[in-house]
């Protein structure tokens, strides 16, 4: 009963999204302000619907109710209720939900946030919103349907969610990824709006700035949670693999960082706005993109989900609607919107400009490298694997000027700069950022490694950069009055150096052993030993297995940690549990490999140090962004501004 | 206009793209097409798991046949032993690669699910279908009468895509002399 | 191409041992991990050789680690395998024709970048 209800609601939204589209469109070409108004009813209707909706696909999971063919799959009666919650989201059709569900709470939040905005592009935006959203839940009703009932095994206990999604991680991982993915699409409903309307207001920069702030946050929490939780649960001690998915989701952040701070130069110059537009369009796209890479089969991934080819198709008329559709409206509506100052090619703005380049570049070569097996095998050329070493070999070469470049950019004026007064006031800088790299790893190290040199030249750039602007800023307008942006910034900048600094040394000191170990035997790794004490029995709510106890120490240091390995009573799949004995300044790390004869395992020794760098720097990232959107200027809004005609029209 | 023009280019690239993602539809990324096709059989000798013979690729020369990887922990292999007996009883020449596996489980899976092969040779190690390329049970070869390989399938083989496959390939090699 | 690989390897991951499959020297043993970083498990297929606990992952590691320890040039490793499976078995595409594109493309767009930002800088006002 419950699943038809849900069913029901969401033919029931989808209504509202078509009515939201529909009504106020129509109001808008015969000028009858009660059906344009008519939107914000829609919205929420559409809203109520969907929520009713995913509330009754949870409950289908945590009543156990396996009539139904997607809790069948993707639940067991023995998986503890946490995990239930999350496994709504742990295949296609239930993710898709959560994804039409997330993008109904943007779209209620921009709703919402919006009163102050021109009502011509408020209105506009949520029409925009609301297209996409029919086009979302026309996929669920008519291709991915979670309600769908079976009857024929009644006695199931269910096929029990895939074990390496019973993790913690799981629970946080594809909400903000989503969060970012579908936030993406109030930037991108903003460009259109404005496309549409063929006018670029002054203050459009301003109104469409917090969004993609916001959605930037989640998506970068998403894919830093994503890597934390890949090291934790794979066993295999990477964090980053490139895999298609993986790809899919960096895309739009790289995108989404140079569209923010392309906005930052609409916003206060009002220059770059069709690049500005290109870069919302994008971000969203690359969204979709990845969505389609993801569901339809076409590459290969650790991550794909149960694949369909008529899934495929149809998101790919989607992709071509959408985008399709979009980039034309830019191709032919954007010439209206240049600007006229000129742009000195020494200055802020131009770095930014700049750094959109590089990001865009970025972007690019990702994207050639993922999906170029596809374009060989479409033209019949072969097949080929394009894996981490092509990506690392390209994209390391490609951060070292977005790192120079930060480091830079924050010091230049908005109209103009020289490059001789730049240098003579960061000279100390640049020659301490490659003295004290020298310095600390001659003494802890006693060599140099090349490779982490760089890295840590380019993150001591960054960092003494942040601090000397910080230390200006300071000085100019006392503690008090620095703004929460201009922290956000620095905090965020911060952040990427220290993910930088976790990445050079976790890679370039980083040790791994596998040996043969059996219970009394030890091993030795990093001026650690590691001795593996005893093995025991190990039995879980849905698994049974081994567990070890191991014993890691040295003169400083002492601790226990318990790797297991489990199989899991559902489909009897075994799953590695690695242990990690953490501290901040580096990670030992075991996973159980086989049993062999006699007692013995094969084990995996990690030494790792600094890696947790790598997720605090991230998570530094996010508050740099967070602390940036706590501006007071994003929740008081003005009487809207007079209609000031972006220059040239 | 000129302006124009370059504001195209996103679109065309994503069309690009598009007709690309929509081509790769109808492709599957997992297939990897065998690199061996076109060479002779690799030199191999192994025991059969029937007799004392000794499994050698002469064993195969003189028909276009079908060389068989399979296994008795393989359950896709079970799927298209009935119709590998049906090819058997048409007279289509088989012989087996028991890939992995120990003899006497073998023997009892044949016993169970019938035995189509002429001979059958015992890869213990799996050696041998390294040199042949051989990534997954279970795999067919079409050989043709020289001893060069024509053709492979990965995964189960049936009627579909022995007709679409299979069929014209051997009418070709065995019109040859 | 190669060599670039092997010595950025050796720049960047400095500690690789393996107990379980013995080697001579640390040469050896480097030019055996950085074999298995680069070739693929054809099984579980975004995996590499190294971390792949798959049945034929087992015996190619144990085919490469033999050809290691006889001595075999990385070129002779790697030419023994795509011989048996093909390109698709390389994480890292080899330089062809078909592959220039995927090797020059990130230089090209860069060029590009450039290119755009030079002539956005250099727009004279009242200039469409």
């Amino acid at each position: 009963m419950i699943a038809e209800i849900g069913l029901f609601s969401l033919v029931l939204a989808l209504l509202f999204a078509i009515l939201l589209v529909a009504v106020p469109t129509w109001g808008l070409l015969v000028e009858k302000p009660r059906l344009i108004n008519a939107a914000r009813v829609y919205v929420c209707g559409q809203f109520l619907f969907v929520a009713i909706s995913y509330c009754c696909l949870t409950a289908c999971f945590l009543n156990d109710d396996f009539t139904v063919i997607y809790v069948l799959t993707n639940s067991s009666l023995t998986l503890p209720w946490f995990y239930k919650l999350c496994a709504v989201w742990g295949g296609h059709e239930g993710s898709m939900l959560l994804w039409v569900a997330i993008l109904s709470v943007w779209m209620l939040a921009v709703n919402f946030f919006s009163r102050e905005l021109e009502r011509a592009i408020r209105i506009r935006v949520l029409v925009v919103l609301g297209a996409l959203s029919v086009g979302f839940i026309l996929f669920l009703l008519a291709t991915s349907n979670p309600f769908l009932r079976q009857f024929q095994l009644l006695k199931s206990t269910g096929r029990d969610l895939n074990p390496l999604l019973q993790d913690p991680g799981f629970l946080f991982h594809p909400p903000m990824l989503y969060m970012g993915y579908v936030g993406f699409s109030v930037a991108f409903a903003f460009a259109i709006a404005a496309l549409w309307l063929g006018r670029v207001e002054a203050s459009w920069a301003k109104w469409t700035r917090p969004w993609t702030l916001a959605a930037w946050c989640c998506l970068t929490a998403g894919i830093t949670l994503g890597s934390w939780w890949a090291y934790r649960e794979l066993g295999w001690g990477g964090w980053w693999f490139w895999d298609p998915v993986e790809n899919a989701s960096f895309m739009p952040w790289l995108v989404g960082t140079a569209l923010l701070h392309s906005l930052m130069v609409s916003e206060k110059r009002q220059q770059l706005m069709a690049w500005t537009l290109l870069l919302a369009i994008s971000a969203f796209s690359l969204s979709l993109v990845g969505t389609f890479l993801v569901r339809s089969g076409v590459l290969t991934s650790v991550h794909a989900f149960a694949v369909d080819p008529s899934r495929g198709l149809y998101i790919l008329i989607f992709l071509l609607v959408v985008i399709g559709g979009s980039l034309l409206l830019f191709a032919a509506r954007a010439q209206t919107l240049q600007n006229q100052r000129r742009l000195a090619v020494v200055s802020r703005a131009s770095a930014l400009l700049l750094n959109s380049v590089f990001l865009g570049v970025a972007m690019l070569t990702v994207l050639m490298g993922t999906v170029y097996p596809l374009l060989i095998d479409g033209l019949g050329l072969g097949k080929l694997s394009v894996g981490a070493p092509y990506f690392n070999t390209v994209f390391i070469p490609l951060m070292i000027p977005v790192f120079i470049l930060m480091g830079v950019g924050v010091h230049l004026h908005w109209q103009g700069d020289s490059p001789r007064r730049l240098f003579a006031r960061l000279n100390k800088e640049i020659v301490l950022s490659f003295i004290l790299p020298a310095l600390l790893l001659m003494v802890l190290e006693k060599k140099i490694n090349a490779g982490v040199y760089l890295g840590l030249v380019l993150a001591a750039w960054v960092l003494l950069s942040s601090a000397r602007v910080f230390w200006t800023r300071v000085k100019q307008r006392g503690m008090r009055d620095i703004g929460p942006s201009f922290i956000g910034m620095v905090m965020a900048h911060c952040g990427m150096a220290v993910t930088m600094i976790g990445i050079a040394v976790s890679s370039g000191y980083g040790l791994q052993d596998d040996v043969k170990m059996a219970p009394g035997s030890h091993a030795m790794l990093a001026g650690y030993t590691i001795e593996f004490i005893s093995e025991s029995v190990l039995t879980g709510p849905n698994y049974h297995g081994s567990r070890a106890r191991f014993l890691i120490h040295n003169a400083h240091h002492h601790a226990e940690i318990f790797p297991e390995k489990r199989i899991y009573d559902v489909g009897q799949m075994a799953m590695t549990d690695s242990a990690i004995d953490v501290t901040p300044f580096r990670d030992i790390y075991i996973a159980l490999g086989e049993p062999l004869d006699d007692d013995a395992w094969s084990v995996r020794l990690y030494y790792k140090p600094f890696v947790r760098w790598i997720w605090g720097g991230g998570f530094l990232i996010v508050m740099g962004g967070l602390c940036a959107l706590s501006h007071r200027r994003y929740y008081t809004h003005k009487k809207p501004l007079p209609s000031l005609e972006a220059p040239t029209l | 206009m000129k302006k124009n023009l370059w504001r195209m280019v996103p679109f065309l690239i994503f069309m690009v793209l598009a007709l690309f993602f929509w081509r790769g539809l109808s492709l599957d990324p997992h297939e990897v097409p065998s690199a061996q096709v076109g060479k002779a059989l690799p030199a191999f000798k192994l025991p059969t798991l029937e007799s004392d013979k000794i499994f050698t690729p002469a064993v195969l020369r003189g028909h276009v046949v079908l060389l068989n990887v399979w296994a008795s922990w393989c359950a896709a292999c079970t799927e298209e032993q009935i119709f590998l007996m049906e090819l058997a009883q048409k007279g289509v020449v088989i012989y087996g690669l028991d890939y992995k596996d120990h003899p006497n489980d073998a023997k009892a899976w044949l016993e169970e699910w019938g035995n189509p092969y002429r001979s059958i040779g015992s890869d213990r190690d799996g050696k041998v279908s390294i040199d042949l390329g051989v990534y997954g049970a279970p795999e067919t070869f079409l050989i043709d009468k020289t001893g060069v390989i024509r053709y492979r399938h990965v995964g189960v083989l049936t009627k579909e895509i022995w007709a679409r496959e299979f069929l014209m390939r051997i009418k070709h090699w065995e019109a040859q002399a | 191409m190669r060599l670039l690989f092997l010595s950025c390897m050796l720049l960047s991951l400095t500690g690789f041992a393996n107990s379980m499959y013995p080697l001579d020297t640390p040469k050896q043993e480097a030019q055996f991990n950085y074999l298995l970083r680069e070739l693929r498990c054809l099984v579980c297929q975004n995996q590499d050789l190294a971390d792949s606990n798959a049945g034929l992952a087992k015996d190619l590691r144990q085919e490469v680690y033999e050809l290691v320890k006889s001595g075999k040039s990385d070129n002779d490793i790697i030419a023994y395998l795509t011989a048996r499976y093909g390109d698709f078995i390389l994480f890292t595409p080899p330089l062809k024709a078909v592959t220039v594109v995927l090797w020059f493309g990130p230089l090209l767009f860069m060029v590009t970048g450039l290119l755009v930002f030079w002539k956005t800088c250099l727009k004279r006002s009242g200039d469409e």
